[in-house]
């Protein structure tokens, strides 16, 4: 039988082989420890699924980025046929789901690279260097707590572990346990403890495995955090940053898969954000980690290796606040932030196709929101399509098309068009959650609408 | 007693210690009457009855030390030394208030006091103590963090969630339980199950003990033991107070859950009597001076009174400022 490289998280698509622990002729048994396997989050032990003789060693130590499901070694089990390690790969007869987002995805991580690699942010000659937003955001952190030593980070799992999501990996190392701390699981507490120490001063960056767990705490984040400058007369306020992945992952299923955006955004006293890219994650997080208010930063698991330039001096910043035309056009506008954003620039090169060039807003910031730089484009194109990932009932996107028609009500040419994930809890199946989320169809036929095309 | 207390504190220290529970007393049945004279509004909880908790337990603060609590506050602020006037005014919801007439009752702060609310969530102030601890810690001061709880927050999740990051990572922190028999209507013994409520924190692995919160040198002396182990050990310690309210939960509460028997069985036993018996018994203190006392105590809270209902509303504007900084 073929041994496949299997996928050991939910959005691993590559792994590299550091290690064959076996050689070709050795007997093995069920569970032995076969090889050591790196992904993007960890090393991991492959384990044999069988008992058996290592017949063949396909792909050698040292390999790198071998895809999921590629055979790496042929198992010789008894009572097997001679022949049948080659044929093993059992054919997929489900049927395939219609609308494959990762694949959309994927065929925007180039096109996002070369969006946000060619925008100039400001006049300065950074020195920049093409990294993941998983290594942007670390470099956020450990920069700020380098300059800062009121700065800590705790979580769960973000010291030993190196973070449930790598995103805090080495920082252990680098700043010693008394400023990187894992906590236990128990969100309610240690949210709690966070904003107890902001109040006194310090600047904890308070990370949330994924945002989920963040409802274990909420009353500590809106009661506390978010109120308590306001109901001390301005006495006592709270520099906190809550950080970690928003929305649906891949295929973790409802409870583990929801956009915090709307729920967030309501409150006042927080501020909201979620970048798109690497460079922008770098950026606001360090402007975040500066901001004495309480910061809600949301980040999304599918795009942490997403690579984009991303200067690398300490002193790179981008305002809260402020959004970010990515592309220019005339004909629409159409408003994204986090994912959304690639769903709509995988949508772009049909766009074109009708002959629309449209405004692309990745607005970064929710709260404060860059009105302005909204209603320029609006003005300018007359037609609006507002894209996001979370449930459309009394959603973030219901407001911002509030905002549009009662800011810039005599410059529409047409209705305002909002493209929500659906109304239900996120569903397990492949092409269930894919139709959950918004489509890239579901983007153009939006377009259409507002620009009466079809 | 009598000798051991002397030798740790002054007759001119006790005095001061018996008028800080003088003005509380008074500034409460103030607060009580302009509640009833509709002039405060919203939720109004006393502390009378409570005072030795709060005066004991200041007994063993030092002033760069914090203090956290629950929306019972009024007693508490005062006690870290707020002026009286700034704290009614926020009760009268005016523009001189302590939070501007932004707060009301249950959320007050003073950082110069060290005085962290004020928290109108019950148990929210115990995580967010735990953290004031942690920030002592994080910079090496010699400080403590003293948070109250009350008997309706220790069957709270994040109660328990704080006492095991108190004691897993150490931290400088004195939790006082305030029981005084009653979470709003509902009886300890009809809420928690198990005995005293300070086990609750022992499991975690933090030394306590309960005493009479009626009586202000038993509480001091608790407090003293609790700050000396803290500070020799480095780790939380847990005082459950065995105390009482007079009053109802908040001003709209008839307290009809209890009998007047109870109540006026647990007056008899009241912190500010048997203090001053035993200020004037065991201390030689002279009548006079206590008479001086609670007569300057009564001038000042009618001044007091006058202040928070002269003071003007807040300006409209303030509606929108101190949302961000």
């Amino acid at each position: 039988m073929n041994i496949l490289l299997p996928a050991l998280s939910p959005t691993m698509e590559q792994g590299n082989l550091v290690k064959w622990l076996v050689k070709e002729g050795q007997q093995v048994n069920s569970g032995d420890i076969l090889a050591e396997i790196e992904t993007d989050k960890a090393t991991m032990e492959l384990e044999s699924p069988d008992d058996g003789i290592i017949q063949k060693i396909i792909v050698e130590e040292g390999a790198e980025n071998i895809s999921v499901n590629s055979p790496i070694a042929v198992l010789k089990v008894e009572g097997e046929d001679e022949d049948s390690s080659s044929n093993l790969t059992v054919e997929e007869k489900s049927p395939k789901s219609e609308v494959n987002i990762s694949k959309d995805i994927q065929s925007t991580s180039v096109n996002i690279r070369s969006v946000f690699n060619n925008q100039v942010a400001d006049d300065k000659n950074w020195n920049e260097k093409e990294i993941t937003m998983r290594e942007a955001l670390n470099n956020a952190i450990a920069e700020e707590m380098e300059l800062d030593k009121d700065v800590f980070l705790l979580g769960e799992e973000v010291a030993e572990y190196d973070g449930a999501y790598k995103v805090t990996q080495g920082l252990l190392d680098k700043f010693g346990s008394k400023r990187v701390l894992d906590t236990p699981i128990s969100e309610h507490g240690f949210t709690g403890l966070a904003i107890g120490a902001a109040m006194a001063g310090l600047k904890p960056i308070c990370e949330f495995m994924t945002f989920n767990f963040s409802m274990q705490a909420i009353d500590q984040i809106i009661n506390s955090a978010a109120k308590s400058l306001y109901m001390s007369g301005g006495e006592i306020n709270v520099p906190i940053v809550f950080r970690g992945p928003n929305g649906a992952a891949a295929r973790v299923a409802a409870q583990h898969s929801q956009c915090f955006i709307s729920w967030y955004s309501h409150i006042p006293g927080l501020i909201v954000v979620a970048p798109s890219n690497a460079r922008d994650a770098k950026g606001l997080l360090k402007s975040s980690i500066r901001n004495p208010n309480p910061v809600i930063f949301l980040e999304h698991e599918l795009l942490y290796k997403e690579k984009t330039n991303v200067p690398s001096e300490n002193n790179f910043l981008i305002p809260l606040g402020k959004a970010n035309v990515i592309n220019e056009g005339s004909d629409l506008t159409i408003i994204g932030f986090s994912m959304s954003v690639h769903r709509i620039l995988s949508a772009l090169p049909e766009i074109q196709k009708l002959g629309l060039n449209p405004d692309i807003i990745d607005l970064r910031s929710i709260k404060p929101l860059d009105e302005e730089c909204i209603y320029q484009s609006v003005k300018k194109t007359n037609r609006v399509v507002i894209v996001e990932d979370g449930w459309g009932n009394t959603s973030f996107g219901s407001h911002l098309s509030y905002l549009i028609q009662s800011n810039c009500f005599d410059y529409l040419d047409s209705e305002i068009v909002k493209v929500s994930g659906k109304d239900v809890p996120m569903p397990y199946a492949e092409n269930l959650e894919a139709f959950a989320l918004p489509t890239k169809e579901e983007i153009l036929s939006a377009v259409q609408k507002v620009t009466y095309k079809n | 007693m009598a000798k051991k207390i002397s030798n740790t504190f002054t007759n001119k220290e006790l005095l001061g210690f018996y008028e800080k529970m003088f003005l509380i007393r008074k500034f409460e049945e103030k607060a009580g009457q302009l509640y009833g004279a509709g002039k405060i509004g919203g939720f109004c909880h006393l502390y009378i009855g409570q005072e030795a908790v709060v005066t004991g337990i200041l007994s063993s603060i030092q002033s760069e030390d914090t203090v956290v609590t629950s929306y019972r506050d009024h007693g508490h602020i005062l006690a870290r030394g707020v002026d009286p006037k700034y704290v009614m005014a926020e009760l009268t919801g005016r523009k001189d208030g302590i939070s501007k007439g932004k707060g009301g009752s249950m959320h007050m702060f003073s950082k110069a006091n060290r005085f962290y609310g004020g928290h109108g969530i019950v148990g929210a102030q115990v995580p967010i103590g735990v953290g004031l601890a942690f920030a002592h810690k994080y910079r090496n001061e010699k400080k403590i963090s003293r948070v109250y709880v009350g008997d309706g927050a220790m069957s709270n999740g994040q109660v328990f969630e704080a006492f095991n990051l108190a004691s897993l990572w150490n931290l400088p922190v004195l939790f006082i339980i305030e029981n005084n028999r009653y979470g709003m209507g509902t009886a300890v013994n009809r809420s928690a199950a198990g005995k005293d409520l300070y086990e609750r924190a022992t499991v975690f692995g933090i030394k306590g003990e309960k005493i009479n919160g009626m009586d202000f040198f038993e509480v001091s002396q608790a407090a003293i033991r609790a700050r000396d182990h803290i500070y020799e050990n480095s780790k939380p310690y847990v005082i459950e107070m065995d105390t009482y309210r007079y009053r109802g939960h908040s001003m709209s509460d008839p307290a009809t859950y209890r009998t007047k028997d109870e109540v006026s069985e647990m007056k008899s036993n009241d912190p500010l009597l048997s203090m001053k018996n035993k200020l004037l018994k065991d201390f030689k203190v002279k009548q006079d001076e206590i008479l001086d006392i609670e007569t300057n105590i009564k001038k000042q809270i009618k001044e007091v009174e006058k202040f928070s209902l002269e003071s003007p509303l807040p300006e409209l504007n303030e509606l929108f400022t101190e949302v961000y900084l």
